[in-house]
């Protein structure tokens, strides 16, 4: 039971960290990425040529994963995902969809279909007892991780000058610019951080939540949960819907394998029609 | 009916009006020529007619969709909800022998696909086009794993031991699919004809309107949101027969008819072709089954890499010029006869070019764009001027 719950919280933890950068881009700058995925899956990977083939420390590459998943990130949005910017919605998601695609077939390519998997060090393999309860020691560094990532990011947007930088180019990105805000060069950098922050959740989840080439397609459906019901104007919602669904998932897939899957989805379909903007953001405006 | 006690003759705004629906519903040489073409097909490509139904059954999917897209304005990422709903619905009446005939069961499959898009269909009356994404995915997904976890639909496996009658007890389907290309055919010409006279019919042109600004639509007093029910409603049936042709062609259904890339497919293929004029999504359908036919010949499994960079290319650029630059970088990689790895490589770096350079670009081809349209303009005036002399002679 209590290892349910904690394999739970590891799960959507994971999920989190993949999908606040998602939250960022699509609830602070109105862009739809579905492509998000891919990033994550370029973090799995990173990690995977890092470990297995040349041999760096796992801890070691975490970080590695993270700079070089926001620089492809940062490359994409300069030169690609600029000129979609502010465009219909509909043309975002066909705009990301292709990358997709091309992201799908050139991994599995270069890669191999089949299902990878990091050599994680023998220290974090294993159970270790805490309070009578198993604890797997790979879950608990997830948590660990991703818990300090949370307060760090939560921190960060609320008490930093460039937090406020980044809310006020949200709010009023005409306004922001008119203060002397440079709204592109904050976009840029956050959309770096957020696809960063997917790179190593896909490193950290690539044991957990399994990689392949169709890990974009396959974990989108999940990220967009966390984001749709979070709501997209805070770090707190995004944090609480992935917790909530990661227990769900975890916790129906034990319980109920019959229909665990489809619960989250009907989750989320009520919460979009009882509340379309999501669970926990403000009254909007509009 | 009077304005201050003086009665008005609106006689001749109700011929006015009847007038113009009548221009509208005419039928046009080009039109004509396209429907003899799909008939010639028939007896001319004996050889193509299990690409040539897929193409029909994929191009009365992404006419339904249009009707949604194209003329309500509804975006959708799970229309594959009700083609997959059709195509299960198609293979358990055959399977159980509930409905044995094929032309009845395709009627029941999208009546059941009918009822299901009427209940989805005030899913998607709330909230913004993204949460529109979102609840029609979502729509598609829950249904997905629903098929996946019933017995009755064969899980993973798909629907296995279907066996088709013969349609109307006297064509039985061929291994040639013969019977199955002219069956398919002729479905979509009724129901393209059908939907000709939805889109040109007053209900039509409301639709339009709400399609354009639903806020002034409601204001002349178009119930929006009835308007949205209704042919959100007939475009899933619409979906459902497309999918209930696919289960009866093939035999078969898997869970594949309700996959997210189902979805995105059909999208696509409404946006090679243009939406809002009912022919976007046919001629999508035979554009993009031909494109992937010959990639997956070339790039057998890796096809879809293509289909990604004409994606990106095409809304970066728009639809006919990202068509031809993806065309080209594909052209290129196979002249130079480079390996998948290396295509990839060159196609990456060209496309980071592509987009530092596109502020460049757009004026270059908005210029070609803005000569083609002048030159069409001038001809169509040259030609407007010997109508309307004609007409004015008629007069």
């Amino acid at each position: 039971m209590l290892t349910i719950l904690f394999d739970g919280i590891a799960y959507g933890m994971l999920l989190f960290v993949v999908a606040c950068g998602l939250a960022v881009t699509l609830g602070l700058m109105n862009f739809v990425n579905l492509a998000h995925g891919a990033f994550a899956m370029a973090g799995g990977y990173i990690t995977v040529i890092l470990v297995n083939r040349l041999g760096l420390p796992f801890l070691a590459s975490l970080p590695l994963a993270f700079v070089f998943t926001a620089a492809i990130g940062i490359l994409l949005e300069r030169t690609l995902y600029v000129h979609v910017y502010g465009r219909p919605p509909l043309e975002q998601v066909l705009f990301t969809i292709g990358l997709v695609f091309m992201s799908v077939a050139g991994v599995d390519y270069v890669m191999g279909s089949q299902q990878q998997f990091v050599s994680i060090p023998s220290y974090l393999q294993g159970q270790i007892s805490l309070f009578g309860v198993g604890i797997g020691r790979y879950r608990l560094l997830i948590i660990a991780i991703c818990g300090l990532l949370t307060i760090a990011l939560q921190f960060s947007l609320a008490k930093t000058r460039f937090g406020s930088r980044l809310r006020a180019a949200v709010d009023d990105a005409r306004v922001a610019r008119g203060l002397g805000i440079n709204v592109n060069a904050v976009f840029a950098v956050t959309f770096a951080v957020g696809t960063g922050l997917a790179g190593l959740g896909g490193a950290l989840g690539a044991e957990i939540l399994g990689l392949d080439p169709i890990f974009p397609l396959k974990f989108l459906i999940y990220f967009l949960i966390v984001v749709t019901v979070g709501g997209t104007s805070s770090i707190t919602g995004p944090f609480i819907a992935s917790l909530v669904l990661g227990l769900g998932d975890v916790a129906g897939k034990y319980y109920v394998p019959q229909f665990g899957a489809f619960i989250i989805y009907i989750i989320m379909i009520v919460v979009l029609i009882w509340r379309p903007q999501g669970l926990f953001s403000r009254a909007v405006a509009k | 009916m009077s304005l201050a006690g003086h009665p008005v003759d609106l006689a001749p705004l109700t011929a006015r009006g009847q007038a113009s629906f009548a221009r509208r519903a005419r039928w046009s040489l080009p039109e004509i020529a396209f429907w003899l073409i799909a008939v010639a097909t028939v007896f001319l490509l004996p050889s193509k007619h299990l690409i040539l139904t897929e193409i029909t059954i994929l191009g009365l999917f992404a006419l339904s969709l249009d009707l949604i897209l194209g003329y309500a304005g509804i975006v959708s990422l799970g229309h594959a909800a009700f083609f997959g709903f059709g195509a299960y619905v198609a293979g358990l009446l055959a399977k159980y022998g509930i409905v044995k005939e094929p032309v009845l069961a395709l009627v029941v499959s999208g009546l059941a696909a009918t009822v299901l898009g009427f209940v989805t269909s005030f899913l998607v009356l709330r909230g913004s086009d993204l949460t529109r994404l979102m609840v029609t995915l979502g729509v598609a997904l829950v249904l997905r794993e629903i098929a996946n976890q019933l017995d009755i639909t064969g899980g993973a496996d798909g629907l296995q031991g279907i066996v088709m009658e013969p349609v109307l007890g006297h064509f039985a389907f061929d291994i040639f699919g013969k019977t199955a290309y002219v069956y398919s055919l002729i479905t979509l010409f009724i129901l393209f004809v059908l939907a000709r006279r939805i889109v040109n019919s007053p209900f039509g042109l409301s639709l339009r309107s709400v399609h354009d600004n639903p806020l002034r639509a409601s204001a002349i007093g178009i119930h929006v949101n009835g308007r949205l029910v209704a042919i959100y409603t007939v475009a899933a049936g619409y979906a459902g027969i497309a999918g209930a042709l696919l289960t009866q062609s093939t035999q078969f259904a898997s869970l594949s008819v309700l996959d997210f890339e189902r979805s995105a497919d059909v999208l696509l293929m409404l946006i090679i072709g243009g939406t809002g004029y009912l022919y976007g999504g046919l001629i999508g359908a035979i554009l993009f089954k031909l494109v992937q036919d010959y990639l997956a010949s070339v790039t057998p499994q890796y096809w879809q890499f293509w289909l990604g960079l004409a994606l990106v290319m095409m809304i970066m650029f728009g639809r006919f010029y990202g068509a031809i630059i993806a065309a080209v970088i594909f052209g290129v990689c196979t002249v130079l006869q480079l390996n998948f790895l290396h295509s990839i490589l060159v196609t990456i770096a060209l496309v980071l070019v592509l987009g530092i350079a596109r502020p460049r670009i757009l004026p270059f081809t908005a210029n070609i764009t803005e000569r083609a349209n002048s030159l069409q303009r001038s001809i169509r005036a040259r030609l407007g001027r010997k109508a309307g002399a004609a007409n004015a002679s008629g007069a």
